[in-house]
């Protein structure tokens, strides 16, 4: 492969990795901030992105003949996954962390990881109920097809892509704009309205907060609502990327995720986004370090393959973390004695 | 600060119960010989015997019968009733009844290590506040040193280098030997420059940490090469005696990989420490799942041999054990010596300089360096010392199931182990211990028996309890951490700390006081090493 080939062939893996980061991105938020407010790894995170995942999968099931738009259904089981996930989300605070608020930090997290054990089980017999274990979408008609293919008719964008040979699905092209607008819709709540200020005043320093009249338990309880809302739509982009999701599909963009919202200093909102691009761009290059090895005329980085994918994130984490141990975007805190 | 002083925590007025563990002793000890002993069975009434064949009651049985030992521990007893129960049990009935049913000593077996795994990571997690989400890892590294030396995987990995390695040993070792000299002493070097410029540091240290682990690569490869002459006399692994040798060998290979993952990310902190431990657990994983050549992949290694004692064998033999339950019930006393070694060695920890060490850190890592203690050296010893009872457990359980591969050292693991120890009492020898028996008999024991007992009421497959184990593990760890969050045996320290607004008469009882001896009015003015009170805690500056 020489290098007029390998250039675009290297890009088209960078998009396809910056798409699949934006998943990552957003099931980070969750993770960041639910830190950001309770300094609590929330582990059933990963289910209650499963559950957005799940609820997307129904919609689309329950939708597939009809005859509405596409985008239509898109915005449906968006809607409904953020609502059930989100609301999952406040429950699993009230009945689980909210009595626990002032125990140690171990307690909490235990508590989190028997969460996720519960949820993964009822999830799998909600759906084997109904026969079902691996759960695969049913797409509306066209999502699967090429965005902007080498020979259509292109404009804008897509003929720029067109031009140096990469090709994506309209299914990619819409997680990005669903992730985009997800983004967006965040950094205006939490940056330039009044619940936004109220929920970093919370995340920091919560009695302070409390004491300026904020009503810091709702805080948090709509902190679990938004990182909720977020899991699930990051559950449906999974479903339109992956195609096919079970009970216990969560843990490994969990903990992917989670590695991503550490990597860009977890509790910081735009760190999680740059976490996730660059886990999932590393993760893609992974993924293909044969193919780079042979164009290199490195043979053996053929024992490279995918299944090192995610111990690559790791290992760039170890990295970051040697030289900046609060992560890319991380505040640095100074312990006072 | 726990100390192992049976009944300790119990008011001075308990009553004396000896009649009563004897009593509970005898029958579950006669209940637990019946129901595994078939003979027995056949001559019972059909419907107790039908009743004992029940899979559930069985399970229960044992559980009843393993809970005398908990009883024995912690009721107020004669000592000689105490060492009664708690020997006949162990060392009499327990194998007899194995004898009869080999998942009784499989289940203690696996107890045993769980147990220390458990211990392990209390004093990673308990005493030194590290938060390591891969200790699995350790257990990993044990078991694959007996598991590729154990069986014929060192033959294969031996042929392979005969056939592809070149014949440059020698060299290689020697430049191996060098590089780890070179590095070995520059990481001495860099160890001694203080701090100044503390990203240029971090970045030769990475350096040389790197050329460490080359040079130890090249080093190991070079010395593969070199035996790889004589790789038919490994075909079936190397002498089943070396058994021995190889569980020092795994303490010592569990240590150093602890001490290769703590160098670089001791200085990290709670949240970020536990990510990495965790990711670096899987990069263990991974490592075992694509370095085939060693491990055999996904496949496993199998069969793994496992020690023969002559007259253990003997022994056994005369006790009317089958040749194939020999291994298991070698295995079973070999754990049991070694939990008792990790046991003592916790107690000693706990009260030893080092110990005091540890749980300073994790109290307040700022004032304990001010008072001297060094904390990535402290930090380490914590985590070498958790990974080495790691790594002896899994040579043993290499040996016990004669098979090993990745999947058994998923993350879920390490969560399960983790979960034992917040379960029985963060910090807490009798706790922690109690942690590992509760969970493991509830996965391996009770809820795969209430499948079966549940088979004839055909149930959804769903909803099978055999199925259940993450919902049921999954609840008693909420209800756990929700109504009892200092676990199920806490050590004194914790059961203050979590109940610092109780009413402070509670905890007050003469025996768990020192302070409250010396003077009751004012217990809380008084300071007395290991019994911390309120105001100690308040004073520390909490870490929560």
């Amino acid at each position: 492969m020489d290098f007029a080939t390998l250039a675009p062939f290297l890009v088209g893996v960078i998009i396809s990795g910056l798409v699949l980061g934006f998943v990552y991105a957003i099931i980070a938020l969750g993770y960041t901030m639910v830190y950001g407010v309770l300094q609590l790894i929330n582990f059933a995170h990963s289910e209650v992105f499963v559950t957005g995942a799940v609820v997307g999968f129904e919609i689309f099931r329950v939708l597939a003949d009809n005859p509405i738009n596409g985008y239509l259904k898109l915005l449906i089981a968006l809607v409904a996954a953020m609502a059930a996930s989100g609301g999952l989300n406040v429950l699993i605070e009230r009945l689980a962390y909210r009595p626990l608020r002032n125990a140690p930090r171990l307690v909490p997290l235990i508590t989190a990881i028997g969460v996720s054990l519960i949820l993964q089980d009822l999830i799998r017999i909600i759906e084997g109920f109904q026969g079902r274990f691996d759960l695969t979408y049913q797409l509306p008609q066209g999502f699967s097809t090429p965005f902007c293919g080498p020979e259509s008719t292109c404009s804008g964008v897509g003929s720029l892509l067109a031009k140096i040979g990469i090709s994506l699905q309209i299914k990619e092209v819409v997680m990005v704009l669903v992730a985009l607008l997800s983004l967006a819709a965040l950094n205006y709540l939490v940056n330039f309205t009044k619940l936004g200020r109220a929920i970093r005043a919370v995340a920091q320093d919560r009695v302070t907060a409390g004491l300026m009249g904020i009503d810091a338990n709702g805080i948090i309880s709509l902190t679990f609502l938004i990182g909720g809302a977020l899991g699930g739509v990051s559950g449906v982009l999974f479903g339109l990327k992956f195609g096919t999701v079970n009970a216990y599909s969560g843990f490994d963009p969990g903990i992917i995720a989670f590695t991503a919202a550490v990597l860009g200093g977890i509790g910081s909102i735009p760190g999680a986004v740059l976490g996730g691009l660059v886990l999932g761009v590393i993760q893609n290059l992974i993924g293909v370090t044969n193919i780079l090895g042979d164009a290199l005329g490195i043979a053996n980085l053929g024992v490279i393959d995918s299944s090192y994918q995610r111990i690559g994130g790791f290992l760039v984490l170890v990295l970051i973390l040697i030289f900046k141990p609060t992560g890319l975007l991380g505040r640095s805190n100074v312990e006072k004695v | 600060m726990t100390a192992i002083r049976p009944g300790s925590q119990l008011p001075i007025s308990a009553p004396d119960r000896s009649i009563w563990l004897i009593v509970i002793a005898v029958i579950s000890s006669a209940l637990l010989l019946v129901s595994q002993e078939q003979n027995w069975l056949a001559a019972l009434p059909s419907v107790v015997s039908n009743f004992l064949k029940n899979p559930l009651v069985a399970s229960l049985v044992l559980t009843l019968f393993l809970a005398n030992l908990l009883f024995a521990y912690r009721w107020k007893a004669h000592l000689w009733a105490k060492l009664l129960v708690g020997g006949l049990s162990l060392f009499l009935i327990l194998p007899w009844a194995g004898r009869d049913n080999t998942s009784v000593l499989d289940l203690a077996i696996q107890i045993g290590i769980f147990a220390a795994l458990s211990l392990g990571l209390n004093i990673v997690v308990g005493l030194a506040g590290l938060l390591d989400l891969g200790y699995i890892a350790f257990f990993a590294v044990g078991a694959y040193t007996w598991g590729i030396f154990g069986s014929g995987q060192i033959g294969k990995v031996l042929t392979y280098f005969k056939d592809n390695g070149g014949n440059n040993g020698p060299t290689v070792a020697l430049g191996g030997l060098v590089l780890v000299i070179i590095t070995a002493l520059s990481l001495r070097a860099i160890n001694r420059v203080k701090g100044k410029r503390p990203p240029l540091t971090s970045a030769a240290f990475l350096l040389a940490a790197f050329g460490l682990l080359a040079g130890v690569t090249l080093l190991v490869r070079g010395i593969v090469i070199l035996a790889s002459a004589n790789a038919a006399g490994f075909a079936g692994g190397v002498n089943p005696n070396f058994f021995w040798l190889f569980l020092i060998l795994a303490v010592a290979a569990a240590a150093s990989v602890g001490v290769l993952i703590g160098l670089p990310v001791l200085k990290l902190k709670g949240d970020y420490l536990a990510i990495i431990t965790l990711g670096l657990g899987e990069v263990i994983r991974v490592l075992a799942n694509n370095l085939s050549t060693y491990s055999n992949g996904s496949q496993g290694i199998t069969p793994i041999g496992s020690a023969s004692v002559p007259w253990f064998n003997s022994l056994a033999g005369a006790l009317g054990f089958s040749p194939a339950q020999y291994n298991l019930f070698f295995l079973y006393f070999v754990v049991l010596a070694i939990i008792a070694i990790i046991i003592l060695a916790n107690m000693r920890l706990d009260r030893s300089k080092i110990g005091r060490a540890w749980i300073a850190i994790r109290e307040d890592e700022i004032a304990a360096q001010a008072m001297g203690i060094p904390l990535v050296k402290t930090k380490l010893i914590a985590f070498a010392t958790g990974a080495s009872f790691a790594g002896v457990m899994g040579v043993i359980f290499a040996a016990k199931q004669g098979f090993i591969s990745p999947e058994s050292f998923i993350l879920n693991q390490s969560i399960s182990v983790l979960s034992m120890v917040v379960l029985g009492g963060l910090g807490s020898i009798p706790g922690v211990i109690l942690g590992a028996a509760v969970v493991t008999i509830l996965n391996i024991s009770l809820l795969p028996s209430l499948g079966e007992a549940t088979a004839s009421l055909n149930l959804p497959p769903q909803v099978n309890p055999a199925q259940l184990q993450r919902l049921v593990f999954g609840s008693i760890l909420v209800a756990m951490m929700l109504f009892r969050p200092e676990g199920l045996l806490p050590s004194v320290r914790q059961r203050r700390m979590m109940h610092e607004d109780d009413d402070p008469t509670d905890n007050q009882t003469p025996q768990d006081s020192i302070a409250g001896e010396l003077n009751p009015e004012n217990a809380a003015e008084v300071y007395s090493p290991g019994v911390a009170t309120r105001a100690d805690d308040e004073r520390g500056g909490g870490t929560q």
